[in-house]
């Protein structure tokens, strides 16, 4: 079980509180994975964390665990053991833009 | 007893304002989704209670929302805009060569007669339709691939589409226009496209001010009976043709100032049409910090100023391109909004004015559903 923490927007937008918990099917817990499986249960988040086509993390979009942004990690590289095994959430953050 | 509901899209939510028919006295509604900007919500003419709304921010990119209940409950859709095929360049700010990026839905027009079926204008400009209720966007190509495609360039706002047109009399005809490419027409539906600019005239903005694509076109309207006359307001200039855009003639006449976004035509009357002149390019609020309404009742040329209801001293907010609609009820409605958050309508075909509502977000656009 891996626990998501959603921005207040996607939070609205899912209709579901501040933090989500997924289930991925097995094998290696990767920010893809993840991605893959929260889009998967909640389809309406589709194109709002990543481009439909290319998957890329849009450009205001941060990802951080276990107190370090993660964001630049590449999609398929492993998330923290704290995040994997559920101890720790996996945060989807607007990134800090504006005056 | 018939009613309006006002469509109001903001920087930070959507605002649906309703009134009877006398429209002295209002009903707000909102902000709906809160914190996201609303560039446009339009609703069907074949069924009112179908509405469309383009929802987005920087952060979380570009989602669309419909109703089927008039504004009282909304479900988000089909968030997907793909270009068809490889989308291949424009030209960049600088000259160079840049592929096209789909931002954002500028605008939606629904089909005049299937709810399901829904005309969106984007940027990086191209055309898009549902004939699903949203359930799936395609492009209609044509548009993107136009020969001088390569060649259009983004205005400061975004290389947008913004005006979709219907023709009532025949559905196969639509008018758009893109900013800074201009105005262009298709008459079989979308498929194929032609440049309606002839007559236009970028002086300072064009190295070739009668340049084929290039103009800066920021609205065009036309009204139900005679869609073959066509207004514009371009950057500079306020545009007619007579010819369906085959040739356009300035008609600015003794406006103070023949800058703007907005332009608009009374509902019954199809020569009274309606700007709001904004200083110039580089200042966009009214001049002499006054906001008046232009109303020209002979198709343009002359022009007598609105201001009775509205603020003439150190009024310095600016009306955007889509933020401007009327109603059809017997005496003429005309609505529009501000990036100062006010919308102001007239009952009277814009005699006298009232606000609505004073404090919104900037208003992005405005659009009107007059309701029997």
């Amino acid at each position: 079980m891996i626990r998501v923490v959603l921005p207040a927007h996607l939070r609205t937008l899912a209709q579901v509180g501040s933090e989500v918990q997924i289930d991925l099917p097995g094998g290696a817990v990767t920010q893809r994975a993840i991605l893959d499986a929260l889009e998967a249960r909640y389809p309406v988040l589709r194109g709002t964390i990543r481009d439909h086509v290319t998957l890329k993390r849009r450009p205001l979009v941060r990802f951080f665990a276990c107190s370090q942004d993660v964001s630049f990690e590449l999609p398929d590289s492993l998330v923290p053991q704290a995040v994997a095994s559920g101890a720790e959430p996996f945060l989807i953050v607007g990134a800090m833009a504006g005056g | 007893m018939s009613s309006v509901r006002v469509l109001v899209g903001t920087r930070k939510g959507a605002f649906v304002l309703t009134s009877d028919g006398t429209r002295r006295h209002w009903d707000v509604q909102g902000p709906l989704f809160g914190g996201w900007e609303i560039y446009h919500l339009k609703g069907s003419p074949a069924d009112p209670n179908r509405l469309y709304a383009s929802q987005g921010t920087s952060w979380f990119g570009q989602l669309v929302q419909r109703s089927n209940d008039g504004g009282k409950t909304w479900e988000a859709v089909n968030n997907q805009f793909v270009y068809d095929g490889a989308p291949g360049t424009h030209k960049w700010y600088d000259g160079t060569p840049h592929p096209w990026e789909f931002k954002r839905v500028w605008h939606f027009e629904p089909s005049l007669a299937d709810p399901d079926t829904v005309y969106a204008g984007v940027e990086d400009a191209a055309m898009f339709r549902t004939t699903d209720g949203g359930q799936s966007w395609h492009e209609l190509p044509g548009l993107r691939r136009h020969p001088t495609g390569t060649n259009w360039q983004p205005g400061a706002g975004g290389m947008c589409l913004h005006t979709i047109l219907i023709d009532p009399a025949n559905p196969k005809r639509i008018f758009i226009a893109i900013s800074a490419a201009g105005a262009f027409r298709s008459d079989d539906g979308g498929e194929t496209w032609t440049p309606i600019n002839r007559g236009l005239k970028s002086r300072t903005e064009l190295p070739d001010p009668n340049a084929e694509v290039g103009h800066c076109v920021h609205r065009i309207a036309l009204h139900r009976t005679r869609p073959n006359v066509l207004f514009m307001q371009k950057h500079w200039d306020v545009m007619r043709s007579n010819d369906a855009g085959n040739l356009w003639t300035e008609v600015s006449g003794n406006l103070p100032t023949d800058f703007g976004f907005v332009i608009d035509v009374h509902a019954h009357e199809p020569e009274t049409i309606y700007v709001v002149p904004i200083k110039s390019d580089s200042e966009h609020y009214p001049p002499d910090g006054k906001l008046r309404v232009y109303r020209s009742r002979t198709g343009g040329n002359e022009w007598e100023p609105l201001s009775k209801g509205l603020p003439q001293q150190d009024c310095y907010v600016n009306v955007l391109r889509d933020a401007m609609a009327v109603d059809s009820l017997d005496s003429c409605g005309v609505y529009f909004g501000t990036t100062g958050g006010q919308v102001y309508a007239s009952p009277d075909a814009g005699d006298t004015w009232a606000p609505i509502v004073r404090d919104l977000p900037p208003v992005l656009s405005v659009e009107v559903q007059t309701l029997k």
